[in-house]
């Protein structure tokens, strides 16, 4: 356990070092003002609660943003070290491998983290400064949304793990990570979405499509968002499938804490069969 | 039973090569180990064994008491390794790594930043590893190494990179951790340097071990001529005298000085009959076979024995 923290604090120290933590806040904070005050200027006047708007944007930005972030961090993690030669010298010293990788897990997912909170945190205290109210259970689903952001990213650590500890070459593990992120974030919802209207509800029945957008992670995150809570759910055309929705929040959170736990054992079972 | 290390019949096989074939040696506490091969010979495939970096395809590798390739670490603690061409992560600085590496040994940081001083990076401490020389990573891998006092240092290619006056610093630190008791391999190919400096030295070839002894015993397996120079006054004779014509093989090096190679045991009856003899001497030379001589020999009879 102590090896373990210390290997995430020695990752958090590079992730500040080399400006990691300071692009990525910079980044989502920058992108997450923008959305909610150039998105919520149209909607001011009919009454809206901004924050459940904001709330709408900020989730929709997560999707193609935290996961291509995520990656980024994580392809390199164990691939770029054994290629580098700092592994070497890791593994010499008292620490099991699954240690070097939950320590380095712990210590992206902070970096990811911080940056997260931080970067949409201020909007919602803009919002609150700026004087919009904002209803109880908006800043719960704010919250909500948060929190859940930050799993999503953990997912695509854990992904980007297991990518890394796999192939033999930064560069396959890069382009691995990328094909990853187009699959999940664009092509999925795209092949769904084409096969619906084709479809046409003959063969594809409701059941069948919540399967599959348990399936993959970035949707998963999207109900979990769009549909949780009502006030959000009316405004991003979620509403509809809201109401139907069997799938409860608990079901959708417990899917993206599968989507960690599989990857980074099978990261963990990888890296420790693999010879350096 | 006091070895620091034991290694019983291992073998390590990469698909079809095989890096190590059915090596066995031990090495007692407070020897200092010269591990000598080409590269390919298996000498870091050796090394990572010892570290319990990889798994040996047969045979049995215990360090300090335990297998190191079956997730028991607690004899890491007392280990030093310093790799082939060590890197750094670039981002953070000297004192920072220093003190990740030895807090992951359990050790306090503030003792381990004396080892900054003691090779001689206690000025650049302060800087990103990014921006040092070849030598300076190169002395920042030595006191990690040298970190909580180990047992065992592995130390590979420990003194590439190192200017003259580092050497010297760095194999005066070999010297004391010997003397408190430390077992020290050391691989390298700077065979002249590590001659006065080891008890024992393992040569390997292509994965076997070719030879494992004292310098002096593996002069008396190879026996390999001792080289006798004698500087004549004057200069050379035109005739010989005649004892010199009976033992066998010299050659003149110049004006006045002859060369003599000596099996073991002609060489104390050849010195005797030198200086016996009536022509003036001005000077003995008598120059044991070095290392680099014993290593070539092994290998060749290795080669022949094929």
């Amino acid at each position: 356990m102590k090896s373990l923290c210390i290997i995430a604090i020695k990752e958090i120290q590079e992730g500040l070092r080399n400006r990691w933590v300071l692009a990525t806040t910079l980044l989502l904070l920058a992108l997450s003002l923008t959305l909610s005050f150039l998105g919520s200027a149209p909607t001011g006047n009919v009454g809206v609660r901004a924050l459940d708007v904001v709330i709408v944007s900020l989730s929709s930005l997560s999707i193609f943003l935290l996961p291509l972030i995520a990656l980024l961090i994580s392809y390199d993690a164990i691939v770029g070290e054994v290629d580098r030669g700092t592994m070497l010298l890791l593994l010499s010293y008292p620490v099991a491998r699954w240690q070097v990788l939950l320590g380095k897990f712990c210590g992206h997912l902070a970096i990811l983290a911080f940056a997260t909170i931080l970067g949409y945190g201020a909007t919602a205290a803009a919002l609150a400064l700026t004087g919009t109210p904002i209803g109880a259970d908006s800043w719960m689903a704010f919250a909500q949304l948060i929190g859940s952001s930050i799993l999503l990213g953990a997912v695509f650590v854990a992904i980007g793990y297991l990518v890394s500890a796999h192939v033999q070459d930064r560069g396959t593990a890069g382009g691995i990570a990328i094909g990853i992120w187009l699959l999940l974030v664009l092509l999925y919802d795209m092949a769904i979405l084409g096969f619906l209207v084709v479809d046409q509800g003959r063969t594809l029945s409701a059941d069948m499509l919540n399967v599959l957008l348990l399936l993959n992670p970035t949707d998963t995150y999207r109900m979990f968002n769009l549909a949780g809570s009502a006030g959000v759910s009316s405004l991003s055309g979620m509403a509809g499938i809201a109401e139907v929705q069997t799938l409860q929040p608990p079901v959708l959170l417990g899917m993206l804490a599968v989507w960690i736990l599989l990857p980074l054992a099978a990261a963990t079972t990888i890296f420790s069969r693999r010879e350096l | 039973m006091n070895n620091t290390v034991e290694i019983d019949n291992v073998s390590k096989r990469y698909g079809r090569i095989e890096a190590v074939r059915s090596v066995s040696f031990s090495l007692p506490a407070g020897e200092t180990v010269a591990l000598v091969g080409h590269n390919g010979a298996g000498k870091t495939t050796l090394i990572k064994l010892m570290l319990g970096l990889i798994h040996p395809s047969e045979g049995m590798v215990k360090i300090l008491g335990e297998h190191p390739a079956a997730g028991e670490f607690a004899a890491r603690r007392r280990l030093g390794y310093l790799p082939e061409n060590v890197s750094f992560n670039a981002a953070l600085t000297g004192r920072e790594l220093l003190a990740f590496y030895a807090r992951l040994k359990g050790e306090a940081p503030a003792q381990a930043m004396a080892l900054l001083d003691r090779v001689g990076l206690a000025a650049a401490a302060g800087r990103r590893v990014g921006t040092y020389s070849k030598g300076m990573r190169q002395r920042l891998g030595l006191a990690q190494a040298l970190i909580g006092a180990p047992a065992l240092l592995l130390l590979d290619e420990p003194t590439t990179g190192l200017d003259p006056a580092l050497r010297q610093s760095f194999y005066e630190i070999v010297q004391e951790l010997r003397d408190r008791g430390a077992t020290v391999v050391l691989s390298s190919h700077a065979l002249t340097e590590l001659e006065e400096r080891t008890d024992r030295v393992v040569i390997m070839n292509r994965g076997l071990m070719v030879a494992n002894g004292s310098l002096d015993a593996l002069r008396r397996i190879a026996r390999l001529p001792t080289r006798i120079r004698l500087h004549l006054t004057g200069g050379r004779p035109a005739q010989m005298p005649g004892w010199l014509e009976s033992a066998g093989t010299w050659h003149p090096v110049n004006g006045h000085v002859i060369e003599l190679d000596a099996l073991p045991e002609q060489k104390m009856d050849l010195l005797r009959q030198a200086i016996h003899a009536d022509h003036a001497l001005e000077d003995i030379e008598v120059v044991p076979p070095t290392l680099d001589e014993l290593y070539a020999h092994f290998l060749r009879s290795q080669g022949d024995a094929r």
